[in-house]
């Protein structure tokens, strides 16, 4: 039987439109929006100046705190301003502007082709290269990759795992990074083992994949330490907590973090990231972002430079079809609706999914029936049906004992609702109100 | 440029709509419908629409001219209570009965609380109670299907109708009678396809079990309720039975009689009056099997599920507040 975690979950149609279409480079744009703030943590601070000329690599935002990301310029060409500019939320945002002039890269990067499997570099040293060069989490939560490789005293970390789960319906990026460069991803995993002081990897990938968990297995027979864990196609298997759950049968309690039970999970487009820039001295400038809908002429799998703007992604894979009714970044699960198509793409796009227009507006609300579905489907054993009513009626108090904190936003409440209730969006409302409280109390 | 839809994750909708999972409860009860129409003729379908017309048609009256609000017509749930209704009554209920049953039910055990999500008791139920305590001769008169033994026992009947298993077994029991004696004139295979008195919807033990399987499979319901109510009756005749099975019938006779089906896999199951939690749930219908099995064999009514059902309606609040789902982080 395929392994999985333990309580709740849903499934969602896949819709694996691009899952075929393989990785292709976009051509490099006139000009990139590249945001200060593309991680959890400290927005970075510029480094240069307007009518600066900038290579590609080249540093342009310095890490501003231990919870931080440096911010490398993934074009060469002339700064134009550094400035706020509005992103694809609506909101301004500090970012630099630059346009582009050739694609002169930094001359310290590797940009062969060839395997570097060899790393002979102090653990200290690895996490060092990965804090230069500005890698977060790539599956979306985008927290800086050298912080959760920093192990607190007293803790020890005994696993990696690998996340190629993508339970997010419509992406593939994960899967056709997998594909096309698993042996990358399996020296980065290699490399973050050394970096962990682990001596055991594990890579989880649901059962919908087959062809990269059979690519993965071949490419394991040459990495004794990693191992292909095939997954059961459930939402949200890609959940942190989930995963954990899933592969080691290991619970990450209430308010703890993974190293609490010996995991450090790390996304398999970051273990590539990892791989670049420990071996191939490359920052994060690039990645692979999935472009698609059911209606978009060509969904594909593209490899873009950060700071391209999200409407020549679409331009690209054939323009915005006349239907679209919404643009998420990200899943349909988790993604954000984007409020215009002149945001950039960041380190943490994942993937850009136009939505029809009949596919856009919710289902009308009705009563609330007791089904309990909504309970059973909740993978971190909440009362959705109970926060949500609490939440409506800004009973903020009662919703801390009731562990809304606890909640990880995937979203199974409100897609299994009969009643089609904006469940997670008062659970939403309510769960940020009680990280307020709790850090008043803290002081 | 258009402008573009924003709004909160998540971006997509399941299939479930309340009007879906009632329309499928529905269809779970066209195979014990159309047994119930074989066994006892025309009547089932003229009480049946009877009750249905008359629970939407009350539905329809009381939100237009006092309740207010939006009309839940459309969501099937007056249908499955009118349906429910008549499956617990006999099938020669005079028609004016079903009417008075519909506005109870509709009126009083669900309207009288705000209507949809909102009542405490299963309407159909309440419906039926009414009835039974208000009209006991016309609940438990029933007519006898072609082809079947009469069962006699029951007092107060006319020659033309016949008591159920559970009815001829108190009486039987209460005069003094053996379970050996008894057995003869019970036929476990008539019970399970149907052919005994009963009321219309809850002779077909074996239709009811393949809506069971249909609720199932569609995900409408989950097993922990009809399999706790119909295993904790199961184990507690059992325990009678073995003790003294000269005065307790065995537990496959208790399964196959009166409500228990019906009960179980369709009154007990309603969303809005059952627990939150699969172990409420588990817990829910262990009470509705044991309390059922109390009344059967201790209570003067010769059935019981209805009142157990009832009764564990009115303890769902209290199981909610103390059965909480099992939370992630607490495993091993």
């Amino acid at each position: 039987m395929l392994k999985s975690f333990r309580i709740g979950g849903v499934h969602p149609p896949g819709n694996k439109l691009s899952k075929g279409a393989g990785i292709v480079t976009m051509p490099v744009p006139e000009t990139v929006v590249i945001p200060l703030s593309q991680h959890i943590g400290a927005p970075a601070t510029a480094v240069v100046a307007k009518g600066d000329t900038v290579k590609v690599g080249q540093l342009i935002g310095k890490s501003a705190g231990f919870v931080s990301s440096n911010i490398h310029s993934s074009v060469s060409g002339t700064v134009t301003s550094i400035d706020p500019v509005v992103d694809g939320s609506g909101l301004r945002k500090p970012a630099i502007t630059i346009r582009v002039e050739g694609d002169e890269w930094v001359d310290t990067i590797d940009r062969s082709d060839t395997l570097v499997r060899e790393c002979t570099l102090t653990p200290s040293e690895i996490i060092a290269r990965i804090a230069d060069a500005g890698i977060v989490g790539m599956g979306g939560a985008t927290f800086p990759t050298q912080v959760k490789l920093s192990v607190p005293q007293g803790k020890k970390a005994e696993f990696l795992i690998l996340n190629g789960v993508e339970c997010e319906p419509y992406l593939t990026a994960d899967h056709r990074v997998l594909l096309e460069h698993g042996r990358e991803v399996a020296v980065g995993a290699d490399i973050l083992c050394r970096a962990l002081g682990v001596d055991k990897a594990y890579i989880g990938i649901e059962a919908n994949k087959q062809d990269a968990i059979d690519y993965m297995e071949k490419v394991c027979a040459d990495h004794p330490h990693l191992e292909v864990v095939p997954l059961k196609v459930k939402y949200p298997q890609g959940g942190e907590k989930q995963l954990i759950d899933a592969v080691l049968r290991r619970q990450v309690p209430s308010g703890a973090l993974p190293i609490d039970v010996g995991a450090v999970v790390q996304n398999v487009g970051t273990a590539l990231a990892v791989y670049e820039a420990v071996q191939k001295n490359k920052p994060l400038i690039e990645r692979v972002v999935t472009v698609t809908g059911k209606s978009l002429d060509k969904p594909s799998n593209l490899k873009v430079r950060i700071g391209t703007s999200i409407r020549t992604l679409i331009d690209y894979c054939g323009g915005l079809p006349e239907d679209t009714g919404k643009v998420i970044g990200g899943g349909p699960m988790m993604g954000r609706a984007m409020a215009n198509l002149d945001g950039p793409v960041t380190k943490g796009t994942s993937g850009v999914l136009l939505m029809r227009e009949n596919q856009s507006l919710r289902p009308e609300a009705q009563v609330c029936i007791k089904c309990a579905k909504c309970v059973s489907v909740c993978p971190m054993g909440l009362e959705p049906y109970m926060l949500s009513k609490l939440g409506k009626h800004r009973m903020f108090a009662e919703m801390e004992p009731r562990h809304v904190t606890d909640c990880i936003e995937c979203g199974s409440c409100a897609y299994t609702c009969p009643a089609a209730l904006p469940l997670l969006d008062y659970i939403r409302l309510g769960k940020a109100e009680v990280m307020k409280m709790i850090r008043a109390r803290k002081g | 440029m258009k402008k573009l839809i924003v709004s909160p994750s998540p971006h997509i909708h399941g299939s479930d709509s309340t009007k879906r999972l009632m329309r499928d409860v529905l269809i779970a009860l066209i195979p014990a419908f159309a047994i119930s129409v074989i066994v006892y003729g025309t009547s089932v379908v003229k009480v049946t629409a009877v009750a249905v017309i008359s629970c939407l048609l009350f539905e329809y009256l009381i939100q237009r001219f006092l309740l207010g609000g939006k009309s839940t017509l459309g969501d099937y749930s007056a249908c499955v209570t009118g349906v429910l209704l008549a499956f617990n009554l006999p099938s020669s209920i005079p028609v004016w009965l079903v009417i008075l049953g519909s506005l109870v039910a509709i009126g009083v055990g669900k309207m009288s609380f705000g209507g949809l999500g909102r009542n405490p008791f299963n309407p159909a139920l309440v419906g039926r109670v009414f009835l039974l305590i208000s009209f006991p001769v016309q609940m438990t008169s029933f007519p006898i299907p072609e082809g079947v033994d009469s069962l006699t026992g029951a007092t107060g009947m006319d020659a033309s109708s016949g008591a159920t298993p559970l009815a001829f077994v108190k009486e039987a029991l209460k005069s003094g009678k053996s379970v050996s004696e008894l057995m003869p004139d019970l036929s476990m295979a008539d019970m399970l396809l149907g052919y005994k008195a009963g009321s219309l919807g809850e002779i077909a033990a074996l239709a009811l079990l393949m809506g069971f399987a249909y609720l199932l499979v569609r995900k409408v319901i989950t097993w922990h309720i009809p399999v706790s109510v119909l295993g904790s009756m199961a184990l507690f005749s059992g325990i009678l039975w073995a003790v003294n099975p000269e005065q307790y019938m065995n537990p496959l006779f208790h399964l196959l009689s009166g409500g228990a089906m019906l009960g179980a896999i369709y009154m007990a199951t309603d969303y809005v009056t059952s627990p939150m939690t699969q172990r409420g749930m588990v817990i829910y219908g262990i009470g509705i099997g044991v309390i059922t099995i109390l009344i059967r064999v201790f209570g003067s009514y010769p059935e019981g599920i209805s009142f157990a059902i009832l009764i564990m309606n009115a303890v769902v609040p209290l199981i909610n507040k103390y059965v909480k789902p099992r939370r992630f982080g607490l495993a091993k």
